[in-house]
């Protein structure tokens, strides 16, 4: 009886069989990759907004701190929105008649809220608290980036669990001295930016960290990485 | 239950349950009548360990949750686990989905003192047969959420009950009534208010005015009621609570002359005897949160010296269990009891001639005796005028009075007779004298005494109109109905059984368009529209004095009260009550005795599931009520749980499921009203049975001359007294090994 398939048909099953974990290994990459996309995490993608409120001018130009709009960043897991009261402190006084401005005067009028689009959102399932953060010297700009450079707001960091898990398993990268939280030019220091805490200069990040890490009370990486400290 | 519509499912599962639950109870005393020292049980089954309860016992689930198998319809655990995975796989992967955009809306003007994503607490009350519960609830970004009693009134000092623990789930119930109907239509307020206005705008047509409420507390409520009653000569006013006060009224007019309030104070106490009054519970005690509070201070701290509890009492409840002596008779047996005591005390000439107990109340005289001026009897809300007459002259014996007891005011603005003010109404309808009837926030089609005939007198009135959280039996005998706005939706104000004043601040605007009983009698009064607010502040500003109004009302609101607004103590002393020369309890047949059930209430909560769903005090049943018997009954005539019986009683029967409550005295049923509503929304309509058609004016709390028989069926019970059980191979015997359950003498504690 003659062989059914030809000699080559083993090579062929050969190549077959071992190229099918590559073909699934890029596949998974290739997914892994997709996932961490800014298409996907809408990293730096600037959303539309009602009023086109500017970051840079407001924050940046004029120097306004984050506090005065963000009120609740220091006492509460959200950070706050400011009501359109806040907008009209100034703005009726300010570019009263200013067209792009017209739906914070409409809204200020008719009691309607603006209808911002979220720039930062977490899924559901994530318990994410500003209060504990910034009153632990995690700066403002370490996760939202140069907002004073942002004409139209957008997400600087993916905001995927592996970015946060980044800086809950090795704090002291990050760590900044409290009083230069809300600093959005703040630099880590180095040896020709040197920064002083308790009367003690740093020059190298790690060291500040460390010692942040204990006169903060900042909870082992353990503590910071355990599922229930986000999920739960 | 049994509404006959089981389907062959639950057919099934009685006849297994039938089969399997057969208690032998004569067996039971035995095991009990032998044991010796404390020994902790949970269930008679538990107590008899009959091999069905060993099966149940070493069971991973109950028989009923692990009956579906593979091969059988319904799929297995294996299957089960299947599915738990893949949606949990299925959950992860969602997890991977772009986050959608989403809105996020800002206030305009944010309220003051918000923080963004942290609650606001203010402080309000709850109103229940007239007498506040003063609470803190919880508000997130102006939604109540959570309610906890108010720590800085005296009334609660921090503590609350459940029903206003769940009354947050009936804010928020689609099924409470949204619009106003007249006959089942749709109608707007100004159509309500035209009717009213055209009822009386005849003249004289005031005199045929009624006003029904319940117990009313409120300042502003009974000041509006007087003003109506002005505006119309001839009016009346009367009150009507299910779970009436009134034997405790007519007990202080025994002792008094007039109806004042008995305030206990059991931190200073250290021999309390209870007649029948289960102070522990919120349907036993208007005051029950101070009084337990004040209670247990003297047991958490032994170095004090630990109070002595005597409880006498019919149906077991909280304070029986708490108490260190207990002795269950029958409800009628208290007051010649009673009487015994304040012959030993020497208040009353001759006790009876022979006296059952003897041994049990020569030690408590004894002990309240040398307890003079410590000493406290409390008697129950449950019970006779006569035992509440008789407490008081025994508290005035023993010199308690103005140490342990105090008398003020009531905190009532009117203290009637519940069941003569009810009754007064229904012979003047009879009579033809009532042509406009508003009922507010009561229910009296479905839990008026039997005998006033009630439901069919209404039919002889011109207008009624009901105000009702829903649209409930009275609505549905009324020609109008208007939805009233929960307690957390509207201003109003009570006061406390201290007598202290709260303002009833709303937490959230009306969820369904609902008014208060104050915007609905403003409507007879003024011509302009008034909102609950305007008159509660209106009434308040014309009691306030001094200048400075505005500050002295924000600091009501902020404190939950009117500081120092209780009622200072009367001096006052009992007098001894003329009793009859002979107490003879009414023994013939079986006595039945009628309580407020444990979490419905008077019946008002029916449709609350929480309170449904929660377990009652003591039989730890769920979803329904039973007909109460104790053990020696139950083996006598040979009843298991869930017997369907017949209940005869007063010329009418009733019929529901049997069950054993051990404790409960002999010759003696206990049914809790509150059950078989026709009106209450999904969870309350057709639960369980409706004990109101067998409860008269004249024996409103217990009777005798009841006979039952068995109706032959048995129904599976709804309850949880064998849930989370230990294993236990000889009684007691694992529970104390481990010392799950810690009992140890005063000088051991110490």
């Amino acid at each position: 009886m003659s062989q059914i398939f030809h000699r080559s048909t083993n090579t062929i099953s050969r190549a077959t069989i071992y190229g099918f974990v590559f073909v699934i290994g890029a596949l998974a990459w290739a997914t892994a990759e997709f996932q961490r996309s800014p298409w996907i995490t809408r990293q730096g993608e600037a959303q539309s907004q009602p009023v086109p409120f500017s970051h840079q001018h407001h924050v940046g130009g004029l120097g306004i701190d984050c506090r005065y709009c963000h009120t609740a960043v220091e006492d509460s897991s959200f950070a706050g929105l400011p009501p359109t009261k806040t907008c009209m402190n100034c703005h009726s006084q300010l570019w009263t008649d200013s067209p792009m401005l017209a739906e914070v005067r409409d809204s200020y009028r008719s009691g309607e809220s603006l209808r911002w689009n979220r720039v930062h959102d977490l899924p559901d399932y994530v318990y994410f608290n500003h209060q504990i953060h910034v009153n632990k010297g995690v700066g403002c700009a370490s996760c939202h980036g140069r907002v004073d450079r942002m004409p139209l707001t957008y997400e600087a960091n993916s905001l995927q669990m592996e970015w946060c898990l980044d800086c809950h398993r090795a704090p002291d990268k990050y760590l900044r001295p409290k009083t230069e939280v809300f600093n959005m030019e703040y630099e880590q220091p180095s040896t020709e930016k040197k920064v002083s805490v308790a009367g003690k200069i740093y020059t190298d990040q790690r060291t500040l960290g460390r010692d942040l890490i204990k006169l903060y009370g900042i909870r082992s990486p353990g503590d910071l990485t355990s599922c229930s400290t986000c999920h739960r | 239950m049994l509404d006959g519509k089981k389907s062959c499912h639950d057919q099934k599962l009685i006849q297994i349950a039938a089969a399997e639950e057969r208690l032998e109870l004569a067996e039971v005393r035995e095991k009990l009548a032998q044991a010796r020292g404390p020994k902790f049980w949970r269930s008679l089954e538990e107590l008899a360990a009959t091999p069905q309860f060993e099966d149940m016992l070493h069971r991973e689930f109950p028989r009923h949750a692990s009956e579906w198998r593979e091969g059988e319809k319904g799929f297995s655990r294996r299957d089960f686990l299947k599915l738990s995975a893949a949606s949990l796989a299925f959950a992860g992967l969602a997890g991977c989905t772009k986050q959608p955009l989403e809105p996020i809306v800002p206030y305009v003007r944010q309220p003051e003192e918000m923080v963004l994503g942290k609650p606001l607490f203010f402080a309000t009350a709850m109103t229940l047969s007239g007498y506040g519960k003063p609470l803190l609830v919880e508000s997130h970004e102006g939604r109540p959420t959570k309610i906890e009693g108010n720590p800085d009134h005296p009334a609660s000092r921090g503590a609350s009950d459940l029903y206003a623990q769940a009354s947050i789930l009936s804010l928020y119930d689609p099924e409470r009534s949204q619009t106003i109907l007249n006959r089942g239509q749709v109608r707007p307020w100004g159509s309500l208010v035209g009717a009213i206005k055209k009822a009386l705008a005849q003249p004289g047509s005031g005199a045929g005015l009624r006003i029904l409420t319940g117990a009313v507390s409120s300042p502003t409520l009974a000041s509006q009621i007087q003003q109506v009653l002005k505006l119309y000569p001839g009016a009346k006013w009367h009150q009507w609570e299910p779970n009436h006060r009134d034997t405790a009224r007519n007990g202080a007019v025994m002792a008094f002359g007039e109806p004042v309030e008995t305030h206990y104070h059991l931190d200073k106490a250290d021999v309390v005897l209870t007649l029948d009054a289960d102070f522990m519970s919120a349907a036993g005690h208007p005051d029950f949160m101070r009084l337990s509070r004040d209670f247990m201070q003297r047991r958490r701290d032994p170095k004090q010296g630990m109070s002595r509890l005597y409880a006498l009492e019919s149906t077991p409840s909280n304070t029986g269990g708490k108490s260190d002596h207990r002795l269950g008779v029958r409800a009628s047996e208290v007051q010649l009891l009673a009487r015994a005591i304040a012959g030993r005390l020497g208040i009353v000439s001759a006790g009876p001639a022979e006296v059952v107990h003897e041994k049990w109340i020569e030690v408590l005289v004894k002990d309240m005796q040398s307890a003079r001026g410590r000493s406290v009897v409390i008697p129950g809300e449950h019970q006779t005028a006569e035992v509440h007459a008789l407490a008081h002259a025994m508290n005035a014996a023993l010199g308690n009075v103005g140490q342990t007891v105090t008398y003020t005011e009531s905190a009532l603005a009117q203290w009637v007779d519940s069941r003569a003010s009810l009754r007064e109404l229904v012979s003047d309808i009879n009579a033809g004298k009532v042509s406009l009837l508003l009922m507010l926030g009561v229910n009296p089609v479905y839990d008026a005494p039997a005998d006033l005939g009630l439901a069919e007198a209404l039919k002889k009135v011109g207008l009624k109109i009901h105000l009702g959280l829903y649209v409930d039996e009275t609505a549905a005998a009324c020609d109008w109905h208007l939805p009233e706005a929960h307690y957390l939706e509207h201003w109003s104000d009570v006061r406390s059984f201290d007598g202290s004043v709260s303002i009833v601040q709303p937490l959230i605007a009306p969820l369904y368009s609902g008014r208060s009983a104050h915007e609905l009698l403003a409507a007879l009064t003024v011509s302009t529209e008034q909102s609950s607010y305007d008159i509660v502040r209106a009434y308040w500003r014309s009691q306030y004095k001094d200048a400075d109004f505005e500050s002295a009302w924000r600091r009501w609101l902020h404190d939950g009260l009117l500081a120092n607004s209780g009622f200072t103590p009367k001096q006052l002393f009992a007098k001894t009550p003329s009793l009859p020369a002979e107490m003879k309890p009414a023994v013939q047949g079986i006595e039945v005795i009628f309580r407020p059930d444990p979490t419905l209430y008077d019946g008002r909560f029916a449709a609350n599931g929480w309170l449904q769903e929660v377990q009652k005090t003591v039989s730890t049943l769920t979803w329904e009520n039973a007909v109460m018997v104790g053990a020696r009954m139950a083996q006598r005539e040979g009843l298991q749980y869930g017997d369907v019986v017949d209940l005869d009683y007063g010329g009418k029967t009733m019929r529901g499921p049997v069950y054993i409550l051990p404790g409960h005295p002999d010759h003696s049923v206990t049914v809790h009203l509150g059950y078989g509503r026709t009106r209450a929304a999904l969870a309350g309509t057709a639960k369980g049975f409706d004990a109101y058609p067998l409860r008269t004016s004249s024996a409103p709390w217990f009777g005798g001359g009841a006979s039952l028989r068995k109706a032959g069926e048995r129904i599976t019970l709804a309850t949880v007294r064998n849930h989370h059980v230990m294993d236990i191979s000889e009684l007691g015997k694992e529970a104390a090994a481990r010392e799950v359950v810690r009992s140890a003498t005063l000088d051991e504690f110490r």
